[in-house]
């Protein structure tokens, strides 16, 4: 009888609980109206987009008041402060200068982190025809539409490429670096050793 | 000779030493007997008065004289300490387990307050059935204990032009090591019920950022979790209180904090941090994207340039910590030479999968100069390359992923510099 227990102990711990077989009723429905609150992410292929447009020189305006006093006038940036133009033909250099304009491969990605994350420490604070606008202006001033009289809005949103989407592949270390990388090497692995940079000469070490 | 005869002779020979110097051979008063050590023969004022009582500190701290122990930032790295990031002292603590309290961070927008009372999770997208989980609702489901290391993608970045920083905590201390306690993601998502069509997931933060990252769906699925503890106590809200994403063996950036939505999609949404930042810029001016894992890692830390040897010749504990984002680490070498020659240290404490793991390598030091690296090797045969060997493949202009060998020069009075070598 008690062998008969044990063995049926046995049993039922190794059993899978029954509560990971279905779904546990947890959480209740999303509301539409939450949905819309939160999801505001908008991808390459414009999905997401809200209704909306705004002119170069309503951006210039927003952007003068909002985001010049960190990005700079001309989205230069002010000290240490992200530079937001410029920097084309930077990215073979010593100090590639990636921004919009020389980097980045989407627009939509602009335009759902402008929303989501700027300005800085008053997130959440600007409308769509507001982030359009500013994003004409940043196209402006990366020179990606040289037209003053540019709007950018919902419906030709998609027309604008950025100039580096090209460049960039998926990972390659598993097919480039990782056949390299295997060499265990225990004794004499090299010939000889010497010192070739200190940081001690770059001294930039908080104290 | 074998390497398991050379590790036996050296611990021989550090028996041998280390007995020898307990016979009388050391310098320190207390064991030349010479003069009686006051710490002995004066009674001490802990010793004769009373202490503080129960409940003092009712959530305890670490002794005063630890006070130098702590999280430290490269003021010159940032434009503000909202966006920025700070430093585990890794030269300060021993095992794998980071201790809640300094647990490096790095913020976008600063560190959110959230009030758990008023934190949701949301699931939406390509499910059959949107939802909203209160904290309550997800301690109800099954929860799962795990320890795993969290690296910030641009750990040792500021390595790739050569040396700069000198010591560990600024060289490899963008990483911790907790245990968490969580829900495995998938059955969070399962309750939703994932649509066929459905082949990534958005991550999205809940603080100033709103942090976001697209996850492929079978990672997912996978082995992610949503976490509330870290180390038994809740998340430190600098860590992402009251709930956070883990993303086992990927990039830092990815385990979103202050998590309240997931939602599912057919395409990655090329989001901020997987463009403008966290994609790997090569020498020919094209860019690697999607380099979510990181790879096998070690670092000595101690002695390092923040953790000299004060001590002087003869028993020397040399100890550092090894890491991959593919699993087990199996084998950890050190060399003294500069990589001439290597010898397996050995690795204490629990071996698991993406986890730091702590090694050993006890030597009898001869006061000479020592060229100290350490290499490890994954579960996948992997070996942790020199930094010469990335930079072959991938220039100087990388900011992230640096997993490349680290040397320390040891002088002859002990002191420890962070050293390019040949
Ligand atoms: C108070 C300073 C400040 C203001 C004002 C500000 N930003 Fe920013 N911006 C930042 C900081 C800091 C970051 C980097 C945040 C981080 O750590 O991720 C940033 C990042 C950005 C980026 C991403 C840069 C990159 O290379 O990845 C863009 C684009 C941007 N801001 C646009 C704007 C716009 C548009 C405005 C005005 C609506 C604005 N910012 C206002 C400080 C500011």
């Amino acid at each position: 009888m008690s062998r008969f227990l044990n063995i049926l102990a046995a049993v039922l711990v190794f059993l899978p609980l029954p509560v990971l077989a279905g779904k546990l009723g947890l959480g209740r429905p999303a509301l539409p109206e939450e949905i819309a609150a939160w999801d505001k992410d908008v991808r390459p292929d414009g999905q997401g987009l809200p209704a909306g447009q705004g002119s170069v020189a309503q951006g210039e305006e927003i952007y003068l008041e909002r985001c010049a006093a960190c990005h700079g006038d001309f989205g230069e940036g002010v000290d240490r402060w992200p530079v937001l133009a410029g920097g084309q033909d930077t990215l073979t250099d010593e100090r590639p200068i990636k921004t919009i304009g020389s980097y980045w491969p989407y627009l939509s990605t602009a335009f759902d982190y402008i929303q989501r994350s700027m300005p800085y420490g008053d997130a959440a604070t600007l409308g769509a025809d507001e982030t359009y606008a500013i994003l004409a202006y940043l196209l402006y001033m990366n020179d990606i539409v040289d037209d003053e009289g540019f709007t950018l809005s919902r419906e030709n949103f998609t027309s604008i490429t950025l100039p580096n989407q090209p460049s960039f592949r998926n990972d390659d270390r598993p097919r480039i670096e990782y056949p390299l990388f295997r060499d265990r090497c225990m004794t004499t692995c090299k010939d000889h050793v010497e010192i070739t940079a200190r940081a001690a000469n770059v001294d930039v070490t908080p104290k | 000779m074998s390497e398991r005869e050379k590790t036996d002779r050296t611990r021989r020979r550090f028996l041998t030493t280390s007995l020898a110097a307990l016979g009388g051979a050391a310098a320190t008063p207390a064991l030349s007997g010479e003069k009686p050590d006051p710490a002995i023969t004066e009674v001490q004022p802990w010793r004769r008065h009373l202490g503080p009582g129960v409940d003092a500190s009712p959530y305890g701290l670490p002794s005063p004289f630890e006070a130098q122990v702590r999280r430290r930032n490269v003021p010159w790295l940032t434009a503000d300490t909202r966006s920025s990031i700070n430093f585990t002292p890794l030269h300060q603590i021993d095992g794998i387990i980071t201790p809640n309290g300094l647990c490096f961070e790095r913020h976008h927008s600063g560190v959110a307050e959230i009030d758990p009372s008023r934190h949701r999770l949301m699931i939406n997208g390509l499910v059959e059935q949107p939802l909203v989980f209160t904290l309550e609702d997800i301690r109800r489901f099954p929860r799962e204990n795990r320890i795993y290391f969290m690296e910030c993608t641009a750990n040792t970045g500021m390595e790739w032009h050569g040396p700069q920083m000198n010591g560990v905590q600024f060289t490899h201390g963008m990483i911790h090591n907790v245990m968490y306690t969580g829900v495995p993601l998938r059955l969070i998502l399962q309750e939703a019920g994932i649509k066929a069509s459905a082949k990534w997931l958005l991550a999205e933060g809940g603080d100033a950022a709103a942090m976001t990252r697209s996850i492929p769906l079978e990672k997912a699925l996978d082995d992610c979790m949503v976490a509330f503890a870290q180390n038994g106590e809740a998340l430190r809200p600098e860590n992402g209180y009251p709930l956070r994403l883990l993303v086992p063996g990927w990039e830092g950036n990815m385990w979103i904090k202050w998590l309240r939505r997931l939602e599912l999609g057919d395409k990655p949404w090329m989001q901020r941090e997987e463009t403008s930042k966290y994609t790997d810029l090569m020498p020919d001016g094209t860019a690697r994207q999607f380099t979510w894992v990181m790879d096998a890692k070690s670092v000595i830390t101690s002695p390092s340039p923040q953790a000299p040897i004060t001590h002087g010749k003869g028993p020397l504990v040399i100890t550092g910590l090894a890491w991959s984002g593919h699993g087990i680490i199996s084998k950890v070498d050190v060399t003294l030479d500069g990589g001439r020659n290597w010898t397996e240290a050995r690795i204490d404490g629990p071996r698991l999968p993406k986890s730091l793991h702590r090694f050993y390598l006890e030597i009898d030091w001869d006061g000479r100069p020592m060229l100290l690296q350490s290499r490890a090797m994954d579960e996948t045969g992997y070996v942790q390359p020199t930094m010469k060997a990335l930079k072959a493949i991938r220039g100087e202009n990388s900011v992230y992923h640096n997993n490349g060998i680290q040397t320390w020069h040891v002088r002859e009075n002990g002191e420890v510099e962070n050293v390019e070598v040949s």
